[in-house]
């Protein structure tokens, strides 16, 4: 038999302390496509490349060159669902491939913890594990609760694919691979002009000025309801997910506008898809749920209650 | 927008010859290939909606006027989403061009006191956004998993990492708390 493909699971900072319902629909979907996922233990923050890369250069690519390390003692490749920890854990270990002198500075910092970066490993997004390593074919095999007559917004955000020359993953004027995925679970296209469109959070921006960053998701959903509106709004990030889920209430606030989307992770679209009861991940302790004290529109999702 | 109010020219008395040079270092080596067309500005999301202008900065930048490059509030709008790297016809990379004058800004004391504080939680907790009331704990074992994330909220010795690191980097120093009067 050949071997399972095996990742080292870098966690981040959202799924697991905001949205664990993604930790755990990820671990359902990468042991029914036959992947492992390991610990890494004593990862931390990736640390955030909007925030950290803003501040200082040489400090952010330490921090994440220390994760990298984690996963380099034995070599298998690092997943993560997030496009933040993706953008960090991805360019560092790109840069510091390619530039000698970070390289040089880093591991000079690297040295004081007694660890160093060699560049021996390859970081990859769930969305490839999923696309390159399962594949579309398996994925749609183990399909058993069709998502027949849903209708799918998607936000493939921005970090999985841009800068398209340096990540060479697809065009990312016309991304496919995030539409790929979700067209497996037998639901529809919804495509709407802003689709490609920042969710707003990064960058530092949901920091500095929240109000800003949440007027990018409002435009976002108008969008997606002018064109004739969806029954779930679909992203590979969890950073994207809790702007656009517990966003919704903060517009409420800010804006006196209230929308009432769901927002899925990639992972637990295909979660549900492969017949996971949605308790068995707690789809409904979504943030935006907790607070409003909602639930998700079942009926929508094509769930029966 | 137009004003009726009069602008007056600019006048470059004290131009910082370094500045470019230093964005060139600190992650934006491309900067002086911007012949200034727009495409970035016009791709902008963050531009749409406020005063933020990507092309603009560029242009002050190569002028030499640091200050007004770092100490502008609209630097920080931008949510370094790539779209202007990705459509720049000469490969500019703008996003870069722009976190390379975030981090000369910081360098010299523009840091919002929001991002300090992230910055603090990260050396504090390891993470920027931590496992900090047990709430979050229960949300975990509400989904049916451990209470506590095999990260730095488990293994205290990684935060002890970060903070080795970040003095070597003297990180620590550019966003501890600074004196009131300072402010
Ligand atoms: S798109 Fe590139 S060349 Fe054009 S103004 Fe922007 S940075 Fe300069
Ligand atoms: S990366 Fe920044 S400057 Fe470039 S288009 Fe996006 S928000 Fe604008």
């Amino acid at each position: 038999m050949p071997k399972r493909p095996a990742f080292y699971h870098f966690l981040g900072c959202i799924i697991p302390h905001r949205y664990p319902s993604i930790e755990k629909a990820t671990r359902l979907v990468f042991e029914d496509l036959d992947m492992d996922l390991l610990d890494m233990e004593g990862a931390t923050c990736c640390p955030a490349p909007g925030v950290f890369g803003s501040f200082e250069r040489i400090t952010w690519a330490t921090i994440a060159a220390r994760n990298l390390t984690i996963a380099e003692e034995t070599g298998h490749p690092i997943t993560t669902g997030c496009n933040g920890c993706f953008a960090s854990l991805w360019d560092a270990n790109y840069e510091l491939k390619h530039d000698e002198d970070l390289r040089e500075a880093v591991n000079a910092g690297l040295k004081e913890i007694d660890r160093e970066f060699k560049g021996t490993i390859e970081v990859t997004h769930y969305v490839d594990a999923l696309y390159n390593t399962a594949g579309l074919e398996k994925m749609r095999k183990r399909v058993v609760r069709p998502m027949k007559g849903v209708r799918m917004a998607l936000h493939p955000g921005c970090h999985f694919m841009r800068p398209k020359l340096l990540k060479k993953k697809e065009d990312s004027e016309r991304p496919h691979i995030l539409k790929d995925i979700s067209l497996t679970t037998g639901g529809e296209y919804v495509p709407y002009k802003d689709e490609l469109m920042c969710c707003g959070a990064g960058g530092a921006v949901r920091t500095a000025d929240i109000k800003i960053a949440l007027d990018f998701t409002k435009q976002k959903f108008e969008s997606i309801q002018a064109a004739g509106g969806a029954d779930m709004i679909v992203t590979p990030c969890p950073f994207c997910e809790l702007q656009l889920d517990l966003g919704q209430v903060e517009i409420e606030k800010h804006f006196g506008v209230k929308f009432e989307f769901d927002v899925l992770h990639i992972s637990e679209l295909l979660a549900l898809a492969f017949g996971h009861d949605p308790d068995e991940f707690g789809l409904d302790t979504h943030l935006q749920y907790m607070q409003r004290k909602t639930e998700p529109h079942w009926e929508q999702l094509g769930i029966k209650r | 927008m137009t004003s009726a109010e009069e602008k007056p020219p600019i006048v470059l008395d004290e131009p910082d010859r370094e500045f470019v040079e230093m964005i060139k270092r600190t992650g934006g080596p491309n900067i002086q290939s911007c012949y200034q067309c727009g495409t970035c500005s016009g791709s902008c999301p963050a531009g749409a909606r406020t005063n933020f202008l990507v092309r603009g900065i560029i242009r002050k930048a190569l002028l030499g006027m640091k200050q007004e490059c770092i100490s502008a509030p609209e630097l920080w709008y931008c949510t370094t989403c790539y779209t202007c790297t990705d459509r720049c016809p000469q490969d500019v990379k703008p996003t870069d061009v722009i976190k390379a004058i975030r981090n000369i800004a910081v360098q010299e004391g523009y840091m919002l006191q929001n991002h300090q504080k992230v910055a603090q939680k990260v050396l504090e907790t390891g993470h920027a956004v931590p496992l900090d009331k047990e709430s979050w704990q229960k949300l975990r074992e509400k989904v049916g998993l451990e209470p506590i994330p095999p990260n730095a909220s488990r293994f205290p010795e990684a935060i002890a990492d970060v903070v080795k690191i970040a003095k070597k980097t003297h990180f620590d120093k550019l966003v501890e708390d600074k004196d009131e009067d300072e402010e």
